[in-house]
């Protein structure tokens, strides 16, 4: 199947931190791939370049067969992002906000008005289009995040942590709509700390480590590399691959010793 | 070229519109001038703004003109009818200073024993004035205005007398009594009707400064805040020109600016009776200047600044010093001279002083250019250091 994304040696470094280390891997279209990783592990870092928000240090990341660096417009074109924070403004209405991210998108008044009452109904916020996005509860900010990265309908779309902090309901009907996304050829790059979400909407799975890719397989592959638990989870996996010591990140800059020991109490610096 | 323009004001709109939303912000951005205006326009007196102040009188005098001095004192009158001085009398120099170590006065006069009879002997006497030295300010303006009424006392005195001469001297008959008591008349004549007070000169000061603050401030809050929130990175990703990001939201703090500056000319003007003698639309370009020559500042430390409180705080550091140097409070002229060669160094030092040369002094566009000159090239050099530089912070 044809490649969505393709990176190739890709390294990110903050000063002396390596964030990213020499990784590549690619992303066929049509695919949920999941991107997962303990705290500071670079998985951020990735999606951020990958998005044209950070630059790399180096190699090579094309997206929709465009080069994020040179072509970040036409990747810009492409994409959707769902962050972790949510990119809304709360004094602003979600029509207002919808409006205005659309036309930054430069879509037409008339097609934004369309895709938005379209999502609005499917995602149950039509009725609250025109109140202040302050006023919502973290799941409603949500579902107008998502259709705010929808807008331009995009080829491929990623999304940090997209259920974090939600609750069951409306994180089942996220988990059923970018199932229906994905099965209209949407990419979806997923990235998350809930293995179960992951193990159930992902095709396959990358697993990053210290800014190392440390697995990339689909998720009976992957189960089926744990010997010595009769049937794994993608936690287990996951536990197997990254080990089982706390990651804890510091958000303020640290420059770490260069004979840093991999798998030690890690400082990560904050990505911007 | 037109996407970016478009780009621009939809940026700019939509941080007007989130502005407007916010009552918190809304009620400062209000607050913030008239507080500003009413704080320094009542605080700083000028000559007209001494009203009934204590004043202690101490009479040892034998005869009865020490005493029509106290009268004359206590009967002058200012602004609205209202009294300058409150006389208060006491019983000697010792009491008058004490007076004034407990603060029941702001100065006092000694007017001594001999004071009537050394006037009807045509000999000249003395009056002590004792200066409040706790309060320069006001001590000033007390010392300057007693010295005045005494003068002016002592010439009506003389201007008696000599007429008592003259009358019996037929040959000065021709002569008038006053041109020997003060042979020199001097006339004070300005550019504009009337004289300017403290508040005048502070006023077009106070007015850029605001512009400046919210300028500055207002932008790199701005930006930094939606770094924050996470909401910048929902504008990076749209395929949309950096340089439209910095100038619809530089478009979004100057229109406020413009606004709090507006709102303090005119509270200058209807509070303080502040006469703007140059052309409004002038004011209104030394305003833009002045904006157009902080945006630059306000975009370099914004993308320096990861987050509000460091930009707040960065800012800060930066515009106190600007505030003292430019002359906002201070003529630059009484500074010591390597401060002036700062002060000329500083964008805020021409804005003041094309906004002070128009409202003030009436002058018009050539009288200014050489400010106008500075604060472009100063906003262009800002801006090509600002521009490239936020643009590659924003993504490194």
């Amino acid at each position: 199947m044809e490649a969505v994304i393709r990176v190739e040696n890709l390294t990110k470094k903050f000063k002396d931190f390596v964030a990213v280390d020499n990784i590549s891997f690619t992303v066929k279209k049509g695919e949920i791939f999941g991107f997962l990783g303990p705290n500071g592990a670079g998985k951020s870092t990735t999606i951020r370049i990958l998005t044209t928000l950070l630059r790399p240090t180096s190699g090579k990341v094309e997206v929709s067969g465009f080069d994020v660096v040179r072509q970040a417009d036409e990747v810009r074109q492409h994409i959707g992002l769902v962050a972790e924070k949510i990119m809304l403004y709360d004094h602003l209405t979600a029509l207002e906000n919808l409006q205005f991210f659309g036309r930054l998108n430069h879509l037409p008044d008339e097609l934004i008005k369309e895709r938005v009452e379209k999502w609005l109904k499917r995602l149950h916020m039509e009725e609250w289009k025109n109140a202040l996005v302050g006023n919502f509860s973290t799941g409603m900010k949500q579902r107008i995040n998502i259709i705010r990265a929808l807008l331009t309908e995009p080829e491929i779309l990623f999304l940090d942590e997209p259920t974090l902090g939600l609750d069951p309901q409306t994180t089942r009907l996220i988990h059923e709509f970018l199932k229906e996304l994905n099965s209209r050829g949407v990419t979806i790059i997923l990235t998350t700390h809930n293995m179960l979400e992951a193990e159930n909407l992902s095709n396959r799975v990358a697993i990053i480590d210290h800014g190392k890719i440390a697995a990339l397989d689909t998720v009976d592959n992957l189960k089926n590399k744990v010997k010595d638990i009769k049937h794994p989870t993608l936690e287990d996996v996951f536990l197997e691959i990254t080990g089982r010591e706390i990651r804890d990140t510091l958000k303020q800059k640290v420059v770490l010793s260069s004979h840093h020991r991999p798998g030690a109490i890690r400082t990560t610096k904050r990505v911007r | 070229m037109g996407r970016i323009i478009k780009d621009t004001f939809e940026i700019t709109k939509k941080d007007l519109k989130e502005f407007t939303r916010d009552r918190l912000r809304l009620a400062t951005f209000f607050i913030m001038p008239i507080f500003m205006m009413i704080l320094v326009g009542f605080i700083f007196p000028n000559q007209n703004s001494l009203k009934n102040i204590p004043l202690g009188i101490a009479i040892d005098d034998q005869g009865k003109i020490g005493e029509r001095l106290n009268k004359v004192f206590g009967e002058l009158k200012g602004e609205n009818d209202v009294k300058i001085f409150e006389m208060k009398k006491y019983k000697g120099l010792d009491e008058i200073k004490d007076g004034i170590k407990k603060q029941e006065i702001n100065g006092g006069i000694f007017i001594p024993g001999d004071f009537s009879k050394n006037i009807s002997e045509n000999k000249q006497t003395d009056i002590v004035i004792i200066q409040d030295q706790s309060n320069p300010q006001i001590s000033a303006l007390v010392t300057q205005t007693v010295i005045k009424i005494i003068e002016g006392f002592g010439q009506s005195l003389g201007n008696q007398k000599l007429n008592a001469i003259f009358i019996r001297w037929p040959n000065f008959k021709k002569y008038s009594p006053q041109a020997f008591i003060t042979p020199i008349l001097t006339k004070l004549e300005g550019i504009v009707p009337g004289s300017t007070n403290y508040f005048e000169f502070m006023a077009p000061g106070i007015m850029v400064m605001v512009v400046m603050t919210a300028v500055l401030t207002g932008l790199a809050a701005s930006i930094s805040r939606e770094k924050e929130q996470g909401t910048l990175d929902g504008i990076l990703i749209a395929p949309i020109n950096r340089l439209a990001i910095i100038l619809g939201k530089a478009l979004a703090q100057s229109v406020r600016g413009i606004v709090q500056g507006i709102i303090v000319l005119i509270l200058a003007i209807l509070l303080f009776g502040v006469r703007v003698y140059g052309n409004l639309l002038l004011v209104l370009l030394v305003v833009l200047l002045g904006v157009f020559s902080f945006v630059g500042l306000g975009i370099l430390v914004s993308a320096i600044a990861s987050e509000q409180e460091t930009a707040t705080q960065l800012l800060f550091m930066f515009q106190l010093p600007m505030l003292f140097l430019s002359g906002v409070f201070f003529p630059i002229q009484q500074m010591p001279q390597f401060m002036q060669y700062i002060a000329h160094l500083l964008p805020l030092t021409y804005a003041v002083s094309a906004m002070r040369k128009v409202i003030i002094l009436g002058a018009g566009i050539a009288d200014i250019k050489n400010e106008i000159l500075i604060l472009l090239v100063f906003g262009f050099i800002t801006l090509v250091i600002s521009v490239p530089t936020f643009k590659r912070i924003i993504t490194r």
